[in-house]
Parts: C-alpha cells; structure tokens; sequence
C-alpha cells in the first residue's frame, strides 16, 4: 500500500481508476450492441501496432513500395501474419463503428446530455475515414492508384479552387512518388489524432454517463449513497463482460483473417495485386466496400454544366447530415423500445438503403441501376431532412421509471 | 430489429459475390495446395516454360524448394537455370525493356498472376490458344483476345482451331476447340499438366497461405476455450446481477 500511497501523492492513479473504471457506475441492462465500443478500442491498439510493425519493413517509394509489400508477405518472419491483421483489421474497424453508430441511433444515444459525445464520435469517424483512405494507397497496386486518382479528383471538382486544391493534396499534378511519400506520413501520423479524439471520446462519456437499451437516465434514480440503483461497477462487471465479446469478435476475425483475408476480393481488391500502372486504368474503379455507400450517392448525382461538383456536395452532406442527429430528433423518448412504427420504419428504411447504396457503390453503374441509386440517395437524405417531422408525430410507449 | 439486420445482411451477400463477367465461361482449375506432388510437378513446368520470359521476382528459390518438400540439391541441380544462388529470387535474365522490343509488350511478372486474375482464368487462359491467321503471329487466345504471348506450350498440346457459332443476338461466341495437330501430350494429360502449373502458381500468388490456414485451426480452437472460460467468468462475476 505504502507504494500506491507514494504515487496518488504524486499523480492520482487510485482516483483514475476509481473515477473510470472501479466506481463508474453503467447501466446494467447493456446488451450486444454494446460490445462494439470497446472492440473499436481493440482494433485501434491492432491497426497501431501492427502498423508500427509494418512500417519496420515498407518503403514509401513509388518503385519499391509494392515490392516491399511483397517482401513483408514473403521473406519477413511472420510478415504475411502482421500484414493480413492490418489490412482485415482496417475492414473489421470499420464493421465495429457502423454497428457501434446504429446502436446510437437505435437508443437514441446521441440525445442530450450526450450530442458532444455524438459530435466527437462523428470527428472521430471521419478522421478513420480519411486514414483508411491514406492507408489504401501505400500497397501501391493498381486499385491503390486509381481509387485515389478518383477520391483526389472529387476534391479537384470544386469550383475555382478545385485544380489547385488537386496538386495541394497530391504534391503534383497526378498522383506519384509525392503523393505515397505524404499519404504514408499522414498515414502513420493520424491514428495518433484518433487515440487523443477517443481519449476525448471516454472522458465525454464518463462526464455524461452511458446511455442504455431503455434510453433513460440511471443518475436520475440514485441510492443514499449517491449510486444509481440501476448501475453498477463498469470494473469488474463489464471488463469481465467485454473479455466475453472480445473473444467472440476475435473468433470471426481470425476466420477471416487466415481463412479468407482478401474476403472474395472486398477487403483485399483483386485488381491491387498489380502494381500501380497511370497509363492503363482498370475496367472498373470502386473504392473499399466500407466507402461504397458515399460513392453511390456521388455516382446517383447527376453533374451540371460537366462539373461533378453537385455529387461531391451530396457525398459531403451525406455524412455531415449524422452531425445534427442530436437535433434533427425531436421525439419525447430516446430508445427505439418505445419510439412508435413510424421511427422504426424510418430507422429500417435507412439501414436497407444504406446497405443497398454500398453494394450499388461496388458495382458498374447502369441506368437502371442509377435510378435505384437515386431513390436510395432521395430516401437516405429523407431520413434525416424529414426527421424532426415524423419523430414529433410518431406514437410513444409510456417510459419506465427503471431499467428493464 | 437485430433479427431484421441480420436478415438483411444475408439478402445482401448473394449480390455482393457477383464479380466481373468474362464473354468465356472459366474452366475450374480445381486447386489444391495439399497436393504436394502436383505442386512439385507444377513448379518443374513453370521454371521450364514461363520463367525464361515470365519472372517470379517476389519469390525465392529456396523458399519454394522447403515449401514443396524438395531438397535444396534437387532444385539447384535440375530447376534453377536463370539463378546462381539458393536464395535468389525467380528473376530472368532479359530486361523489361529488351522484353518490350522483342514482344511489343514487357511479359508481366507472374507472382501474383493468379491473385489479380483468379486460378480459373489462369488455367482457361493456359489451354485457349487457337489459331487465327488474321493475327501477326498467327494465334489468339479466347479470354484474352489479340493476346501478345505466342502459344509456349504448343510442343505439349499441339495447334487447335476454335469454332464458333452465332447466339441469340446473332453475334459469334466462342463453342469447342478441334485439335488440328497433335503435340506430344494427350489432351487429358495437357490438361493435367496445366492443372499442376496453375495449382504451383496459386501457392507461388501467397506462398504462405498453407501455414496461415493451419496456424488458423489452431488458434480458433484456443481462442473458443478462452471464449468458453470467459463466458465463465463472466456469469460468476455477474450471478448477483439482477
């Protein structure tokens, strides 16, 4: 003990871990959707140190660096191990936050006292998104290559500044040596931004309190002692809980991993097993299946006046529009356990259409199929535009006093 | 809700396995990586018949030779032409730029041939030369039309002609190959023959993958014990949880 004392004098270590773990009381009714925090934990330490690992044995060059991706697989002692876990891992992070964000949407937890906590997990989402997007270019094989010809090209589509902001991101005219050297510094720098975001991320969410499947308040109810009557210990209940579903989570990663880690061709594309070549473009372009959606709804946009400017805003708005969720939901409850049909159709709607965007975003664009876009992009932007209407007339069920 | 999702993920799997349409049906290579011999005999084809234009550059001789259950003698004697040390790489002695003046087109490395283009289309590739004289050098190929790569397998297979035959829009697909002459392979034996060089070249596209795959027995089984103990746990920890 006399050891614990000298350091709580010094740093407050006991209060630490009381505050956030040993005495953070969390509701007791958590369910599986509530797994997905703490596994998005565990493949960011994965896709951290497995990238450290591989950064030991890659060249950012645009001669080298597929062979040296194909050095790592070869000749480094378990290279073919730390590359696999890195780039399943990269798909499975991003499995874990879009069911980490449903399960916000379908609780309601981004309602008050929480929208910060929402606000920072969104930042946190899209600061992924443009480090999966670095990521992708590095193995430098021919999807790497064009998939970033065609994200750059989005941001070279805006009115006047677009052709400058263009060779600003790439440090050329096309994509080259310059841009992998930038790509993978940013690469290697911003999964440190996304430890500070999720460390702000945690310490938000224990200011506030975890939301849970009822969506009301356990600090509302509390115990002569000051202790919510439906809380309990976050350690060791839900560490001991969460052990539980990291080896369940572990399980279907490791059969994708050393069973099938190019997953047919959607987290490994078939066409990067090329190198990199500018002057022969592939049949057909589609970024990694986790940006489909967004690319869908670029695609489902028509231009004006030649310009694809009006589909670079749609995707934009596409993923600001989860930013005002706290907002746009005017319903008196938070759960979906007692929101009426019309929510629940809506939050069905959305997911169907979101999924069907992201196979749409896979594949070549037909007329036909843009049309289905188009009714996808129409009903995707529905969901949240028409929100604070149909969330205030939908029927409620009466809310508990106490978690069920 | 939970049973909606998953539903819904299961109609959207079929859909999601619809790749790129090829105008030719691929022919099943029917690979299997355990079938040591057909690997060993699949390697003796390679470095005979691709690796004087095609390179392997990724790929080491001795790394292969342990692979495949060879001894080191045995590959330096009868399988390492272009190599002067056990542990280098399958690279050819002409240059790409050379390759690019003799053929038109630089012969790409073959590593990962069977990554970026499948065993299938490898294997249907493999065995679709036919004759065409409206080409240069008098051949095509029926997956790869106005294909640069002369037929290298023809003392095997022979010289075949392709027919083909109108379809219901009216435009010719291709129907059956006839042997016009006869190499010194029967067509069966041909097709085994290329059955082993594509099998070789699905180990050489990810030449660990055999490990990975046993390594992953394993380490599932350990982790559904852990799975099991934790799960354990977990109801000790929360039998007082109501």
């Amino acid at each position: 003990m006399s050891f614990i004392n000298w350091v709580d004098e010094r740093f407050p270590a006991t209060k630490v871990w009381n505050e956030h773990l040993a005495e953070y009381y969390a509701p007791k009714n958590f369910n599986f959707w509530y797994f997905f925090g703490s596994l998005a934990i565990l493949m960011l330490v994965n896709q951290i140190l497995t990238g450290v690992w591989l950064a030991m044995s890659y060249k950012p060059d645009a001669e080298l660096a597929f062979g040296s991706v194909e050095y790592i697989m070869r000749d480094v002692e378990w290279g073919w191990l730390i590359r696999y876990m890195h780039s399943t891992g990269a798909s499975f992070f991003f499995i874990v936050i879009y069911l980490h964000m449903f399960r916000g949407m379908m609780y309601g937890s981004y309602r008050g006292p929480r929208e910060l906590l929402w606000i920072i997990g969104m930042i946190i989402y899209v600061a992924m998104m443009a480090t999966a997007f670095m990521g992708y270019l590095l193995p430098w094989g021919q999807m790497s290559f064009w998939g970033a010809q065609v994200i750059v090209n989005l941001f070279s589509a805006v009115p006047f500044i677009g052709e400058e902001l263009g060779i600003f991101i790439r440090g050329d005219f096309v994509i080259s040596d310059a841009t992998l050297n930038r790509f993978f510094s940013l690469h290697f720098l911003l999964p440190f931004v996304l430890v500070g975001l999720v460390f702000v991320h945690i310490v938000a969410l224990h200011k506030v309190g975890s939301n849970n499947p009822d969506g009301i308040e356990i600090k509302a109810n509390k115990d002569e002692n000051g202790i919510p009557r439906d809380g309990i210990p976050f350690h060791p209940y839900y560490s001991v809980k969460d052990i539980v579903g990291v080896m369940g989570f572990l399980i279907l990663f490791s059969m994708v991993l050393f069973f099938a880690p190019e997953m047919g061709g959607y987290f490994i594309e078939a066409p990067n097993f090329e190198p990199a070549n500018p002057l022969k473009t592939p049949d057909h372009i589609a970024p990694v299946w986790y940006f489909t959606p967004y690319y869908a709804i670029l695609r489902a946009v028509p231009s004006i006046m030649g310009s694809a400017f009006p589909g670079v805003l749609a995707m934009g708005a596409a993923i600001v529009c989860f930013f005002f969720l706290p907002w746009l939901d005017r319903s008196p409850v938070k759960s979906m356990r007692y929101k009426g049909p019309i929510q629940r159709a809506a939050l069905g709607i959305f997911v169907i259409v979101f999924i069907i965007l992201g196979v749409l975003g896979v594949m070549p664009s037909t007329p036909a199929l843009t049309l289905l876009a188009q009714v996808c992009t129409v009903l995707y932007f529905a969901y949240f535009l028409l929100m604070p209407w149909y969330s205030r007339i939908d029927s409620t069920k009466p809310v508990p006093e106490r978690l069920t | 809700m939970k049973k909606l999702i998953i539903a819904l993920m299961l109609f959207a799997t079929p859909m999601l396995s619809m790749g790129a349409a090829s105008t030719v049906p691929l022919d099943d290579a029917d690979v299997d990586l355990g079938d040591k011999e057909s690997l060993q005999r699949g390697f003796k084809y390679f470095v005979n018949y691709c690796l004087s234009c095609h390179s392997a550059k990724y790929q080491r001789f001795e790394r292969t030779a342990n692979d495949l259950g060879l001894t080191v003698e045995d590959v330096k004697q009868n399988l390492m032409f272009t190599a002067e040390k056990i542990g280098d790489t399958m690279d050819i002695a002409m240059s790409a730029e050379n390759a690019n003046i003799f053929f038109g087109v630089t012969p790409p490395d073959l590593s990962l041939t069977t990554r970026s283009r499948g065993p299938d289309w490898v294997y249907t590739y493999l065995r679709g030369f036919y004759l065409d004289d409206s080409k240069p050098m008098g051949i095509n190929n029926v997956v790869f039309p106005d294909v640069g790569m002369p037929h290298a397998l023809w003392e095997l297979q022979g010289w075949q002609e392709a027919r083909f035959k109108k379809d219901e829009h009216g435009q010719m697909q291709f129907d059956k190959f006839e042997l016009v002459e006869a190499g010194s392979m029967t067509p069966e034996e041909f097709d085994a023959a290329m059955r082993d060089l594509v099998n070789f070249m699905t180990y050489l596209g990810d030449p660990s993958q055999m490990e990975r795959k046993a390594l992953g027995v394993k380490v599932i089984l350990f982790l559904l014990v852990l799975f099991v103990l934790s799960y354990l746990l977990k109801k000790e920890y929360w039998k007082d949880i109501h």
